[in-house]
Protein backbone atom coordinates (compact mmCIF):
# COMPACT_ATOMS: atom_id res chain seq x y z
CA UNK A 1 0.00 0.00 0.00
CA UNK A 2 1.44 3.44 -1.14
CA UNK A 3 0.93 6.58 0.64
CA UNK A 4 2.19 9.57 2.26
CA UNK A 5 5.81 8.94 4.02
CA UNK A 6 6.40 11.06 6.76
CA UNK A 7 9.95 11.35 6.54
CA UNK A 8 9.31 13.24 3.60
CA UNK A 9 7.39 15.79 5.61
CA UNK A 10 8.71 19.27 6.86
CA UNK A 11 6.07 21.24 9.42
CA UNK A 12 4.13 24.00 7.88
CA UNK A 13 3.93 21.86 4.19
CA UNK A 14 1.34 22.33 2.29
CA UNK A 15 0.04 18.97 1.61
CA UNK A 16 -4.07 19.34 0.10
CA UNK A 17 -6.27 22.56 -0.85
CA UNK A 18 -8.89 22.99 -2.70
CA UNK A 19 -12.21 25.30 -2.40
CA UNK A 20 -15.77 24.25 -2.53
CA UNK A 21 -18.55 26.49 -3.51
CA UNK A 22 -21.86 25.76 -1.07
CA UNK A 23 -25.30 26.53 -2.81
CA UNK A 24 -28.68 26.16 -0.83
CA UNK A 25 -28.88 22.73 -2.95
CA UNK A 26 -25.78 21.69 -0.98
CA UNK A 27 -27.55 22.21 2.30
CA UNK A 28 -30.16 20.24 1.81
CA UNK A 29 -28.29 17.51 0.09
CA UNK A 30 -26.49 17.11 3.44
CA UNK A 31 -29.58 17.70 5.27
CA UNK A 32 -31.01 14.65 3.68
CA UNK A 33 -27.79 12.64 3.72
CA UNK A 34 -27.01 13.37 7.24
CA UNK A 35 -30.59 13.37 9.01
CA UNK A 36 -29.96 17.03 10.60
CA UNK A 37 -33.68 18.91 9.00
CA UNK A 38 -32.55 21.86 11.27
CA UNK A 39 -34.55 24.38 9.18
CA UNK A 40 -32.12 27.29 10.09
CA UNK A 41 -30.54 25.48 7.35
CA UNK A 42 -32.77 25.58 4.48
CA UNK A 43 -35.34 28.12 5.77
CA UNK A 44 -34.59 32.06 5.62
CA UNK A 45 -38.03 32.59 7.81
CA UNK A 46 -36.97 30.72 10.62
CA UNK A 47 -32.76 31.74 10.52
CA UNK A 48 -34.59 35.42 10.30
CA UNK A 49 -37.05 33.79 13.27
CA UNK A 50 -34.07 32.69 15.63
CA UNK A 51 -32.01 35.96 15.03
CA UNK A 52 -29.05 34.45 12.65
CA UNK A 53 -27.75 36.39 9.93
CA UNK A 54 -29.56 33.91 7.17
CA UNK A 55 -29.32 30.61 6.19
CA UNK A 56 -26.08 28.57 7.68
CA UNK A 57 -24.13 25.58 6.48
CA UNK A 58 -24.54 22.79 9.19
CA UNK A 59 -21.22 22.87 11.23
CA UNK A 60 -20.99 19.14 10.27
CA UNK A 61 -20.77 19.72 6.59
CA UNK A 62 -18.09 22.21 6.68
CA UNK A 63 -16.24 19.80 9.17
CA UNK A 64 -16.76 16.64 6.71
CA UNK A 65 -15.75 18.65 3.80
CA UNK A 66 -12.82 20.07 5.27
CA UNK A 67 -11.34 16.83 5.94
CA UNK A 68 -12.21 15.43 2.87
CA UNK A 69 -9.43 17.89 1.43
CA UNK A 70 -6.81 15.44 2.68
CA UNK A 71 -8.18 12.09 1.69
CA UNK A 72 -6.87 11.74 -1.76
CA UNK A 73 -3.61 12.64 -0.13
CA UNK A 74 -3.84 9.95 2.84
CA UNK A 75 -4.72 7.25 -0.14
CA UNK A 76 -6.71 5.63 2.65
CA UNK A 77 -8.80 6.82 5.48
CA UNK A 78 -7.73 4.33 7.94
CA UNK A 79 -4.67 6.41 8.31
CA UNK A 80 -6.92 8.96 10.14
CA UNK A 81 -6.54 8.56 14.36
CA UNK A 82 -8.65 11.37 15.11
CA UNK A 83 -10.19 14.62 14.10
CA UNK A 84 -11.40 17.41 16.15
CA UNK A 85 -13.16 20.95 15.18
CA UNK A 86 -14.12 23.64 16.93
CA UNK A 87 -17.19 25.70 15.42
CA UNK A 88 -16.44 29.60 15.17
CA UNK A 89 -18.23 31.08 13.28
CA UNK A 90 -21.52 30.91 10.93
CA UNK A 91 -20.96 29.91 6.93
CA UNK A 92 -23.79 32.04 5.46
CA UNK A 93 -25.24 30.35 2.33
CA UNK A 94 -26.84 32.80 0.19
CA UNK A 95 -30.17 32.01 -1.81
CA UNK A 96 -28.03 32.97 -5.15
CA UNK A 97 -24.24 33.56 -4.53
CA UNK A 98 -23.93 30.32 -2.57
CA UNK A 99 -20.49 30.58 -0.18
CA UNK A 100 -17.31 29.97 -1.64
CA UNK A 101 -15.01 28.09 1.15
CA UNK A 102 -11.31 27.92 0.90
CA UNK A 103 -9.63 24.74 2.34
CA UNK A 104 -5.96 24.92 3.06
CA UNK A 105 -4.29 21.44 4.79
CA UNK A 106 -0.77 22.28 6.53
CA UNK A 107 1.56 19.54 8.62
CA UNK A 108 1.00 21.38 11.93
CA UNK A 109 3.37 18.41 14.10
CA UNK A 110 5.66 15.48 13.53
CA UNK A 111 6.13 12.55 15.98
CA UNK A 112 6.94 9.07 15.59
CA UNK A 113 4.85 8.05 12.65
CA UNK A 114 2.25 10.30 13.56
CA UNK A 115 1.60 13.20 11.90
CA UNK A 116 -0.78 16.48 12.77
CA UNK A 117 -2.43 18.30 9.93
CA UNK A 118 -3.96 21.19 10.66
CA UNK A 119 -6.77 22.70 8.37
CA UNK A 120 -7.90 25.94 7.99
CA UNK A 121 -10.96 26.63 6.61
CA UNK A 122 -11.74 30.19 5.50
CA UNK A 123 -14.92 31.62 4.22
CA UNK A 124 -14.01 35.08 2.91
CA UNK A 125 -11.99 37.05 5.17
CA UNK A 126 -12.62 35.07 8.15
CA UNK A 127 -11.92 31.26 9.34
CA UNK A 128 -14.98 28.94 10.21
CA UNK A 129 -12.86 26.49 12.23
CA UNK A 130 -11.05 26.59 15.31
CA UNK A 131 -8.51 24.22 16.18
CA UNK A 132 -9.44 21.59 13.07
CA UNK A 133 -6.58 19.17 13.70
CA UNK A 134 -6.66 15.15 11.88
CA UNK A 135 -3.98 13.21 13.64
CA UNK A 136 -2.69 10.54 10.80
CA UNK A 137 -0.75 7.66 10.94
CA UNK A 138 1.98 7.34 8.47
CA UNK A 139 4.69 5.27 6.92
CA UNK A 140 8.22 5.47 7.75
CA UNK B 1 -35.74 25.31 32.96
CA UNK B 2 -31.83 24.48 33.26
CA UNK B 3 -29.75 21.59 32.40
CA UNK B 4 -29.55 19.47 34.47
CA UNK B 5 -25.81 18.48 36.41
CA UNK B 6 -27.13 15.12 37.53
CA UNK B 7 -26.55 14.36 33.88
CA UNK B 8 -22.89 13.95 34.26
CA UNK B 9 -22.03 10.54 34.33
CA UNK B 10 -25.70 9.33 33.11
CA UNK B 11 -25.12 6.15 30.85
CA UNK B 12 -28.27 5.51 28.02
CA UNK B 13 -28.93 1.81 26.82
CA UNK B 14 -27.04 1.07 22.99
CA UNK B 15 -28.82 2.58 20.17
CA UNK B 16 -30.78 -0.11 18.08
CA UNK B 17 -28.29 -1.64 15.14
CA UNK B 18 -27.45 0.80 12.30
CA UNK B 19 -26.90 -1.42 8.68
CA UNK B 20 -24.50 1.11 6.98
CA UNK B 21 -25.73 0.44 3.31
CA UNK B 22 -23.56 1.46 0.29
CA UNK B 23 -25.62 3.78 -1.10
CA UNK B 24 -26.06 5.48 2.32
CA UNK B 25 -22.03 6.15 2.18
CA UNK B 26 -22.47 7.22 -1.88
CA UNK B 27 -25.01 9.65 -0.49
CA UNK B 28 -23.00 11.05 1.88
CA UNK B 29 -19.66 11.18 0.35
CA UNK B 30 -21.35 13.39 -2.29
CA UNK B 31 -22.97 15.35 0.38
CA UNK B 32 -19.67 16.32 1.70
CA UNK B 33 -17.94 16.51 -1.50
CA UNK B 34 -15.90 13.70 -1.02
CA UNK B 35 -14.29 12.48 -4.60
CA UNK B 36 -11.69 10.02 -3.45
CA UNK B 37 -12.52 6.11 -5.35
CA UNK B 38 -12.87 4.42 -1.94
CA UNK B 39 -15.95 6.25 -0.88
CA UNK B 40 -18.15 5.52 -4.35
CA UNK B 41 -16.36 2.18 -5.70
CA UNK B 42 -16.17 -1.26 -3.97
CA UNK B 43 -13.57 -2.38 -6.16
CA UNK B 44 -11.04 0.54 -5.32
CA UNK B 45 -12.38 -0.14 -1.61
CA UNK B 46 -11.10 -3.46 -1.72
CA UNK B 47 -7.96 -2.38 -3.50
CA UNK B 48 -7.54 -0.80 0.00
CA UNK B 49 -8.53 -4.22 2.25
CA UNK B 50 -11.35 -2.91 2.68
CA UNK B 51 -15.20 -5.34 2.66
CA UNK B 52 -17.03 -2.24 0.49
CA UNK B 53 -17.05 1.07 0.24
CA UNK B 54 -15.22 3.24 3.01
CA UNK B 55 -17.34 5.57 4.64
CA UNK B 56 -15.96 9.62 4.92
CA UNK B 57 -14.25 10.30 8.85
CA UNK B 58 -17.44 12.21 9.69
CA UNK B 59 -20.66 9.76 8.92
CA UNK B 60 -20.12 8.96 12.32
CA UNK B 61 -22.37 11.51 13.30
CA UNK B 62 -25.12 9.85 11.36
CA UNK B 63 -24.94 7.33 14.44
CA UNK B 64 -23.89 9.89 17.16
CA UNK B 65 -27.03 11.55 16.32
CA UNK B 66 -29.22 8.49 17.37
CA UNK B 67 -27.47 8.80 20.58
CA UNK B 68 -28.26 12.29 20.62
CA UNK B 69 -32.17 11.97 20.39
CA UNK B 70 -32.01 9.63 23.48
CA UNK B 71 -30.33 12.84 25.40
CA UNK B 72 -32.97 15.23 23.93
CA UNK B 73 -35.94 12.69 24.81
CA UNK B 74 -34.25 13.03 28.34
CA UNK B 75 -37.15 14.30 30.52
CA UNK B 76 -35.39 15.76 33.15
CA UNK B 77 -32.16 16.77 31.01
CA UNK B 78 -33.47 20.83 30.52
CA UNK B 79 -31.76 20.33 26.89
CA UNK B 80 -33.99 22.14 24.45
CA UNK B 81 -32.96 21.88 20.79
CA UNK B 82 -33.56 25.56 19.95
CA UNK B 83 -31.45 26.62 22.12
CA UNK B 84 -28.18 24.23 21.31
CA UNK B 85 -25.27 25.45 19.31
CA UNK B 86 -23.17 22.45 18.21
CA UNK B 87 -19.72 24.00 20.10
CA UNK B 88 -16.91 21.11 18.98
CA UNK B 89 -17.15 17.53 17.81
CA UNK B 90 -14.05 15.41 17.94
CA UNK B 91 -13.64 11.76 16.44
CA UNK B 92 -11.43 9.08 18.10
CA UNK B 93 -10.90 5.84 15.17
CA UNK B 94 -9.94 1.99 15.66
CA UNK B 95 -10.84 2.32 12.39
CA UNK B 96 -13.15 3.37 9.72
CA UNK B 97 -16.89 2.74 9.19
CA UNK B 98 -17.36 0.22 6.14
CA UNK B 99 -20.57 -0.51 4.33
CA UNK B 100 -21.96 -3.13 5.55
CA UNK B 101 -21.00 -2.88 9.46
CA UNK B 102 -23.70 -3.09 11.83
CA UNK B 103 -23.19 -0.32 14.19
CA UNK B 104 -24.21 0.03 17.66
CA UNK B 105 -23.87 3.25 19.86
CA UNK B 106 -24.05 3.72 23.95
CA UNK B 107 -23.86 7.49 25.12
CA UNK B 108 -22.47 8.68 28.35
CA UNK B 109 -22.95 12.79 29.87
CA UNK B 110 -18.92 12.97 30.81
CA UNK B 111 -19.20 17.01 31.36
CA UNK B 112 -21.54 19.32 32.34
CA UNK B 113 -20.41 22.86 33.41
CA UNK B 114 -21.89 26.43 33.63
CA UNK B 115 -21.22 28.88 30.57
CA UNK B 116 -22.76 32.19 30.64
CA UNK B 117 -26.81 31.99 31.66
CA UNK B 118 -26.59 28.23 30.38
CA UNK B 119 -24.03 24.86 29.89
CA UNK B 120 -21.86 23.22 28.36
CA UNK B 121 -23.01 19.69 27.59
CA UNK B 122 -20.10 17.24 27.08
CA UNK B 123 -21.14 13.71 25.72
CA UNK B 124 -19.44 10.51 24.17
CA UNK B 125 -21.00 8.12 22.25
CA UNK B 126 -18.80 4.63 21.57
CA UNK B 127 -19.91 2.85 18.26
CA UNK B 128 -18.91 -0.43 17.89
CA UNK B 129 -19.65 -3.30 15.42
CA UNK B 130 -21.47 -6.29 15.33
CA UNK B 131 -18.94 -8.45 16.92
CA UNK B 132 -18.27 -5.46 20.01
CA UNK B 133 -15.26 -4.43 18.30
CA UNK B 134 -14.62 -0.19 19.05
CA UNK B 135 -14.91 1.28 15.37
CA UNK B 136 -15.33 5.33 16.86
CA UNK B 137 -16.01 7.76 19.58
CA UNK B 138 -17.64 10.33 18.88
CA UNK B 139 -17.46 13.20 20.91
CA UNK B 140 -19.78 16.18 21.09
CA UNK B 141 -19.91 19.49 23.12
CA UNK B 142 -23.39 21.41 22.59
CA UNK B 143 -23.79 25.18 24.24
CA UNK B 144 -26.83 25.03 25.86
CA UNK B 145 -28.19 28.95 25.94
CA UNK B 146 -29.89 29.76 29.54
CA UNK B 147 -33.27 30.56 29.34
CA UNK B 148 -35.11 33.58 27.75
CA UNK B 149 -36.28 36.51 29.88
Amino acid sequence: MTGPVLASLVVGDVVAERSVQLTRESLVRYAGASGDFNPIHYRDDVAAAVGLPGVLAHGMLTMGLAVETIVPWLGDAGRILDYGVRFTRPVVVDAEDGADLQITAKVGALDEGIARIDLTVTFGETTVLGKAQVRVRLDG
Amino acid sequence: MSVNPELVGRSFPPTAPYLVGREKVREFARAVFATDPQHLDPDAARGLGYADVVAPPTFAMVIQDLTLQQLLAEEDSGIALERTVHAEQRFRYTRPIVAGDELVAQLQITNVRPFGKGAMVTSEAEIQDASGEHVVTATSVLLIGGDVA
